[in-house]
């Protein structure tokens, strides 16, 4: 079994996540979009540190029913790597649009210049 | 075929020393082509000596490496609608006089990119490091086996290009080390490439910002981004063109 001190941590654990980021969108540090993943990973991990029965059952399949808490970290982990592979592909769609931004600025500032030195020449006219 | 209106794109970080002469040098060469110098957010007075040296200059906000500066110039060059393209690298090692020898073959029609090749029949007496000698043979063999056809130099950016390919390169275009990446890029395209000798000269100011270290890093990302392409669908432009 479960020893009731982890799933008493755990639930608290995973209480505090979901404040935390609850919080962070309150205040619009966070998006809704990026703070979905972490809200999900919150009440996974609550659900699976107070519906005790269920770890044990579930660790019970995955053969290591002599440490059901193993699934806590499991689970906490798997989710933490989703997390981040979803950031890193946010993040490399980020770097693609800001690299088009900077090469469009470029090109229009160029524009821009060219079009102002027409503009003065007309004024000296 | 003729070349039509001709611009030439030349990437420059932190080349204030040599940027100057590559400028007067392509227009030496021929007065009718159009010089763009993508000045990558350098530090020193690359974009006005490029300037002063009677260049077009695009000024990055900020360093996006020699991937996404090259680019730029093709975005240019596609946007102002030019015939033809040629990208000389701005420390000087791409000679201006050897751009006939590119154009010669690009003017015939057959190719839609010429890349200047220091290693096609004998090639000239380059003797790169040894990091960087690895990743050249390893490439050029790769990239050959993908694409069913003979490559000898695929990380040289000594090229000049049709209005597909430009096109193609306005569009996408790889970003760091992206020479290789962009050989096989053309290769998916259906586009033609044709390989031209050319000597290159060493670089004449600052030194090249390929170490051992960074040499092996490049190997593995771009073979990673080779073996990825392949797996890739890509649209034919022709077929992008269809309603």
């Amino acid at each position: 079994m479960t020893p009731v001190r982890v799933s008493i941590a755990a639930a608290i654990a995973s209480v505090l996540l979901i404040l935390i980021v609850l919080e962070l969108i309150r205040g619009r540090r966070l998006k809704e979009r990026y703070a979905l993943l972490w809200l999900v990973t919150g009440v996974v991990l609550l659900v699976l540190a107070v519906w005790r029965d269920g770890l044990n059952t579930i660790a019970g399949w995955l053969g290591v029913s002599g440490y059901p808490p193993a699934i806590l970290f499991a689970a906490a982990i798997l989710f933490v790597i989703v997390v981040l592979l979803h950031y890193s592909t946010v993040l490399s769609k980020l770097d693609d649009e800001s690299t088009l931004l900077a090469q469009e600025l470029a090109i229009l500032r160029q524009r821009v210049d060219e079009l102002a030195a027409v503009d003065d020449s007309r004024d000296l006219l | 075929m003729t070349l039509g209106r001709v611009i030439a794109v030349v990437p420059a970080f932190n080349e204030e020393g040599a940027i100057g002469s590559v400028v007067t040098g392509i227009r030496a060469l021929d007065p009718a082509i159009d010089v763009v110098v993508v000045d990558d957010a350098s530090s020193d007075g690359t974009g006005a000596r490029a300037a002063a040296a009677g260049a077009t200059v695009l000024r990055l906000p900020y360093n996006l490496g020699i991937g996404g500066a090259v680019q730029t110039g093709f975005r240019f060059a596609h946007l102002r609608g030019y015939d033809s393209a040629v990208r000389l690298d701005g420390d000087g090692q791409h000679d201006p006089a050897e751009l006939p020898k590119l154009f010669a073959v690009l003017a015939l029609g057959d190719a839609d990119v010429v890349t200047g090749s220091r290693f096609i029949g004998g090639g000239g007496d380059y003797r790169p490091p040894l990091g960087r000698r690895m990743g050249i043979v390893w490439f050029a063999w790769l990239v050959s086996r993908l694409t069913r056809r003979r490559v000898t130099d695929t990380t040289s950016g000594f090229q000049a290009l049709n209005r597909r390919a430009i096109a193609l390169f306005a569009e996408e275009y790889p970003s760091d080390y992206p020479e290789v990446e962009a050989s096989l890029l053309v290769a998916k395209h259906r586009l033609r490439l044709v390989e031209v000798q050319v000597s290159m000269r060493e670089r004449e100011h600052g030194t090249s910002s390929i170490t051992f270290v960074r040499s092996i890093y490049y190997m593995l990302k771009v073979t990673l981004a080779l073996v990825v392409a392949m797996a890739r669908k890509y649209t034919l432009p022709e077929e992008a063109a269809r309603p």
